[in-house]
């Protein structure tokens, strides 16, 4: 083993005991070349065939893809040699649609594109808006959506972690995976009434305020959902299955990453320590305590690594906004852009008009342009919103992670094994409503 | 061979001061401009047009020749090192006079600097302007998704073609304003078309190159590879 090898020590998932009773270890041995993570696999193992190349479709309708991804793989034997992806089949237009819309009526369509992290979307929607406005959310409002962010990345996190699963081969995770999502659901059900389109926020506020109880069933929550990651961490962390399958694969250095505009988890497993959410804090993130995870090879592994970690970090800001939730108003006391009372709006004439103006043409606000970023599970995803003070964007673009993320895909899979490439095209967390859009 | 990759510490430059707070009332037009503004004015005098801070947010127009040198400037630059393209996307206003703006997105992760750089292309002449490709590698599809939506043609970009919609699409540019929500043909067109397409069996020019099955192509496609045709059919 060269200097620059890493070990992992890595468990059998069905121990042996010794002779003293302790479960018996085996050391690193993942095949041949394998342990050394920074040597990529031969480009040809079988020189004589290499001649013939052959051109397949992996996708779109391939269940290990993620949805409706299409990736045309050069491949010399088993390995491949060049990967082109096409994308485009989940195209609807948003942008486009958001042209026609008021801005609140854009809410529910940021819950179709991403819809792993549909109430982080709100949020990230609701703060680009109220940029556009020059609002300051409320203290109440502030924490909420910071509980919904985390929430609806420990949501995307659990998929990944399950889908990912699946993909490579093992079932448990994925059933462990996706309980612990039921739950998180619930919570979300029980405040906004919807589990995945929820449409949470509003311009200058929520929806709704979360019903009596519901801080209770967030505690219950967080009280047992840790257990649950230390179970997937046993689990596959020195499996030497999942080691095997996904140690040394889709290597991205730190240069090449910042160079590719990945973000997010895909990033920080290449070592740099990007997080929106400390070097462009919002929702005042500054102020909760919470670390980084990185990773130091940026492979599968340690994308896996980072994502699991994020989920233990996410735990104590949701543990630090629920004792720091107090009472409050929840919206913005704006008639710019909240709506009256509905008692007063149907008994004064003021705030009828008011009501009227208010449903019938929409909010404006002043000319002007806003990008807010928010750190979602993929990644850095911003909203860019153009206003001419109409009462519809004249443009609303969104920034995807996922497609960023997955444009390093050639990149990433040159040189593997067909078989590596769904663990690589796992490992990115692609959501295809959100590269489409 | 590589060695053992070093953590990039984003905000590494600047690691005495403390993470930048969320700005509270922020004025609409009177924020502190962004230092890179005045310092790529002092660099490049002819090629920035103004620079305009709204809500917080720095906003450079660069004249349209010039992009390419200020935006390298930008990366390169020990006391800017903007690293990281955010994004890259056109904006077209309402009021047909308006010019289309190119939008780039730039970060600073070192700095934790955030710049809007914009260029204005009059929609009389050609709607062309240097990729930025060769600096940022973010800038591949990025651009191939803006050619696609609004037809603005980024010269120097490798592999400029259509990304969201399919190759054939022949319908125009779908973020035009000039183009409908519904789309400019009818809904019986559009579904025909639609149903004509099979893009699976569909390989680009670029594809179809590295395919052993070259010699069963038609005549008139193996002709155009052989021209040297790569992008679309």
């Amino acid at each position: 083993m060269s200097s620059n090898t890493r070990t992992i020590e890595v468990e059998l998932s069905t121990t042996g005991l010794d002779a003293q009773g302790r479960p018996q270890r085996v050391p690193l041995v993942t095949g041949d070349g394998r342990d050394d993570v920074n040597v990529a696999p031969p480009l040809s193992i079988e020189p004589e065939l290499s001649a013939e190349h052959m051109l397949i479709n992996l996708g779109p309708q391939h269940p290990a893809t993620h949805g409706v991804l299409r990736l045309v793989l050069e491949l010399d034997g088993e390995t491949v040699v060049r990967c082109v992806p096409h994308i485009g089949y989940l195209h609807c237009g948003f942008e486009k649609i958001g042209e026609y819309r008021q801005y609140n009526q854009i809410i529910p369509w940021t819950d179709r594109e991403d819809y792993l992290n549909s109430i982080g979307n709100n949020v990230a929607f609701a703060l680009g808006a109220e940029r556009l406005w020059g609002i300051d959310i409320t203290e109440r409002c502030t924490v909420l959506r910071v509980i919904a962010s985390e929430l609806s990345r420990v949501i995307s996190h659990l998929v990944w972690l399950g889908t990912t699963c699946i993909d490579i081969g093992a079932f448990t995770p994925f059933l462990w995976a996706f309980q612990e999502r039921e739950n998180v659901y619930n919570l979300l059900e029980a405040w906004v009434g919807a589990r995945l389109t929820t449409s949470a926020t509003r311009v200058g506020g929520m929806a709704a305020d979360i019903p009596a109880g519901w801080m209770d069933g967030l505690r219950n929550f967080l009280r047992t959902f840790p257990s649950t990651i230390d179970e997937v961490d046993r689990m596959l962390t020195k499996n030497a299955i999942w080691v095997g399958r996904t140690v040394g694969l889709g290597i991205m250095t730190p240069d090449e990453a910042i160079n590719w505009g990945l973000s997010g988890p895909m990033l920080r497993a290449s070592g740099v320590a990007y997080d929106v959410r400390r070097d462009f804090p919002y929702l005042d993130y500054e102020t909760y305590d919470f670390d980084v995870p990185v990773g130091t090879n940026g492979d599968v592994y340690d994308r896996y690594l980072v994502r699991l970690e994020e989920l233990r970090q996410s735990v104590r800001i949701l543990q630090q906004a629920s004792a720091r939730l107090r009472d409050g108003p929840v919206n913005v006391d704006d008639p710019r852009v909240i709506l009256p009372p509905k008692s007063k709006a149907t008994s004064e004439m003021e705030s009828m008009i008011h009501h009227f103006k208010q449903v019938m043409e929409g909010p404006r606000p002043p000319i002007g342009e806003s990008y807010v970023a928010v750190e979602s599970p993929k990644g850095e995803k911003g909203y860019y919103m153009v206003s001419d003070g109409t009462s519809k964007p004249v443009r609303w673009r969104i920034r995807p992670p996922s497609f960023l993320n997955l444009a390093a895909i050639p990149k990433m899979v040159e040189g593997h094994l067909l078989s590596d490439v769904i663990a690589i095209n796992a490992s990115i967390d692609i959501v295809m409503g959100e590269i489409d859009r | 061979m590589t060695g053992r990759f070093e953590i990039v510490a984003a905000g590494s430059a600047v690691t005495d001061s403390p993470a930048p707070a969320t700005p509270k009332n922020v004025s609409h037009l009177g924020g502190l401009p962004n230092p890179s503004a005045a310092a790529l004015a002092g660099r490049f005098p002819g090629a920035v047009e103004r620079v305009v801070v709204i809500w917080g947010e720095t906003v450079v127009f660069v004249k349209p020749a010039a992009v390419f040198e200020a935006m390298q400037w930008l990366r390169d630059d020990p006391a800017q090192q903007y690293d990281f393209l955010s994004d890259v996307t056109a904006v077209e206003y309402r009021d047909f006079e308006q010019p289309i703006e190119v939008v780039w997105h730039l970060r600073s992760l070192p700095y934790r600097r955030f710049l809007r750089v914009k260029a204005q292309l009059p929609k009389k002449g050609p709607l062309e302007i240097a990729s930025v490709w060769p600096l940022w590698k973010s800038a591949d599809w990025l651009e191939r998704e803006c050619y696609d939506m609004f037809g603005i043609r980024f010269t120097g970009h490798p592999d400029l073609r259509r990304i969201l919609m399919w190759e054939q699409y022949r319908e125009g540019y779908p973020l035009r304003k000039d183009f409908p929500l519904r789309g400019r043909f009818s809904r019986a067109e559009q579904l025909r078309q639609a149903l004509a397409q099979n893009p699976e069996t569909r390989y680009s020019m670029e594809e179809l190159s590295v395919a052993d099955a070259f010699e069963d192509l038609p005549a008139d496609m193996r002709k155009r590879l052989g021209t040297g045709e790569r992008t679309g059919e």
